[in-house]
């Protein structure tokens, strides 16, 4: 993959050029589910495209200091690192990629998580402390299920490459790792059940209490490039292959589509748990199917 | 007018964030404010969202009659909210201190202390009167813009069954009330 053609990943396709819209898409269709399984009607389909221009136009608090720069900075590297991960998914078949990209994919899925927790502790704010605490104790118990997942279908398949594992049809093994990497999105993206990090209600927003303006609005947009680059991952993962271009560019976003609706119905129907409790889930219940997933795996692949 | 302004204003009408907070109210427009989020009246079709933190907020929803006590909060809070800003506020109380005027214990009305755009009279209010302040304080707030604060508040009718012909409709018929409301 040459300069230009990364360049061209990244600004245009799947990058900024595609990303934003699309995830400016996924935030309205995630908060129309939501609206619809309560029995209301929901936002206009412009709506997070109105809630960002007009956060552009608010002013911000003065921030004073390297603290204040600090505050500043967070949801640009935020939204930069989501934008990036996005740019890495191989919509498109044989648009190039490399070997051990799934793992660059999975550093960069990282960085708005640890942009949040350094935000919610640089702002100050008593709320912002304690949604940073949760984040950092959920990313500890969900990252362990998560990265064996990946693990798992990386060994039973013999490559880190995206586009590699695309273009190699889904073995049931697969659809075990595909399924607890599922399981982990609602924790990642911030979602009921496992909303405790900006639980509202409940400590105003967490980290985001402080943040005013455009960077709230970097902070929203970074949300949304997430939800386009997780469910892009899974997308990828599940995705059968095909031949034809546009028929596997459309079951992609028939598919991360499927993905948004799957996970706000499943938002929309559950409560915030406890933070102990989540914990618990994460640690007892989906860590053993992962540890299992990973040794079938790592079996399978000595045997053959 | 360029097409950025046009935009922003556009933007600013359609995406109003409420941030809610109480001066010494007996609840009734509380529970008033979150009926205009539930299913029945829907806020959320006109792009409203209550926010948790006033930061985000572009709109202040004061309830109450301001005890002395809540002056102080209301005034950080008023200066936590980043401009452009609307404040409404909601019932008889934070407008005239309704039945409690004269108590020793108050500071209101609400707009001896911080500029106020919309009242919202009732007590409590109807949802849809609520809803209705909302939609003009939206409004007032895409036009501000680079403008400070306006001349005259803007006093909303009262809005819904029994008004006693003094509502938007112009009929003293309840049935006639009723369509308006719906």
């Amino acid at each position: 993959m040459n300069l230009i053609t990364a360049l061209a990943r990244l600004l245009i396709f799947p990058g900024l050029l595609f990303a934003v819209p699309a995830a400016w898409f996924f935030l309205w269709v995630e908060r129309k589910a939501v609206a619809r399984m309560q029995g209301r009607i929901g936002p206009p389909f412009m709506q997070p495209f109105f809630d960002f221009i007009k956060l552009l136009g608010k002013s911000t608090p003065p921030r004073a200091g390297i603290g204040g720069l600090l505050m500043r900075a967070w949801p640009f590297i935020a939204v930069s690192s989501a934008a990036g991960a996005v740019g890495l998914l191989p919509v498109l078949p044989a648009s190039g990629g490399f070997q051990g990209d799934l793992i660059l994919l999975l550093a960069l899925l990282e960085l708005p998580s640890m942009c949040i927790i350094a935000a919610g502790f640089s702002s100050g704010s008593i709320f912002g402390e304690i949604g940073s605490a949760r984040e950092a104790v959920l990313s500890v118990s969900y990252n362990i299920v998560f990265l064996l997942a990946i693990v798992s279908i990386a060994a039973s398949q013999h490559t880190f490459s995206l586009s590699a594992l695309a273009q190699q049809s889904a073995s049931p093994l697969r659809w075990l790792g595909v399924i607890a990497i599922l399981v982990c999105l609602p924790a990642k993206l911030h979602l009921n059940p496992f909303s405790l990090p900006n639980a509202e209600q409940e400590i105003y927003s967490g980290p985001m209490t402080e943040y005013a303006g455009p960077e709230l609005a970097m902070w929203e947009l970074s949300h949304g490039l997430e939800w386009v680059a997780a469910t892009g991952l899974v997308a990828t993962l599940a995705a059968p292959v095909f031949t034809l271009w546009w028929v596997a560019a459309l079951v992609f976003v028939a598919l991360c589509f499927a993905i948004v609706l799957l996970l706000s119905a499943v938002a929309a129907a559950t409560a915030r748990l406890q933070i102990d409790t989540t914990v618990r889930f994460y640690w007892q219940c989906t860590l053993i199917f992962a540890v299992l997933a990973v040794a079938s795996a790592l079996f399978m692949r000595f045997r053959a | 007018m360029n097409l950025w302004n046009k935009l922003m204003c556009y933007s600013r009408r359609h995406s109003p964030w409420l941030f809610h907070m109480n001066g010494g109210s007996c609840n009734g427009c509380d529970i008033e404010l979150i009926a205009s989020l539930t299913p029945r009246y829907d806020a959320e079709q006109l792009g409203v969202r209550l926010e948790g933190s006033p930061r985000h907020a572009d709109i202040l929803c004061i309830t109450g009659p301001i005890t002395s006590n809540a002056v102080g909060a209301i005034k950080t809070v008023y200066d936590q909210v980043c401009g452009p800003k609307a404040v409404i506020a909601i019932g008889s109380c934070p407008a005239t201190t309704n039945v409690f005027i004269d108590s020793r214990t108050l500071a209101g009305p609400l707009n001896k202390h911080i500029p106020v755009d919309v009242f919202v009279p009732g007590c409590p209010p109807r949802p849809d009167a609520i809803i209705l302040g909302v939609a003009k304080a939206a409004e007032i707030l895409a036009e501000r813009a680079g403008k400070k604060q306006p001349a005259e508040p803007i006093v909303m009718p009262l809005v819904g069954p029994g008004c006693g012909g003094a509502c938007a409709c112009g009929s003293s018929t309840e049935a006639k009330c009723e369509e308006v409301a719906q």
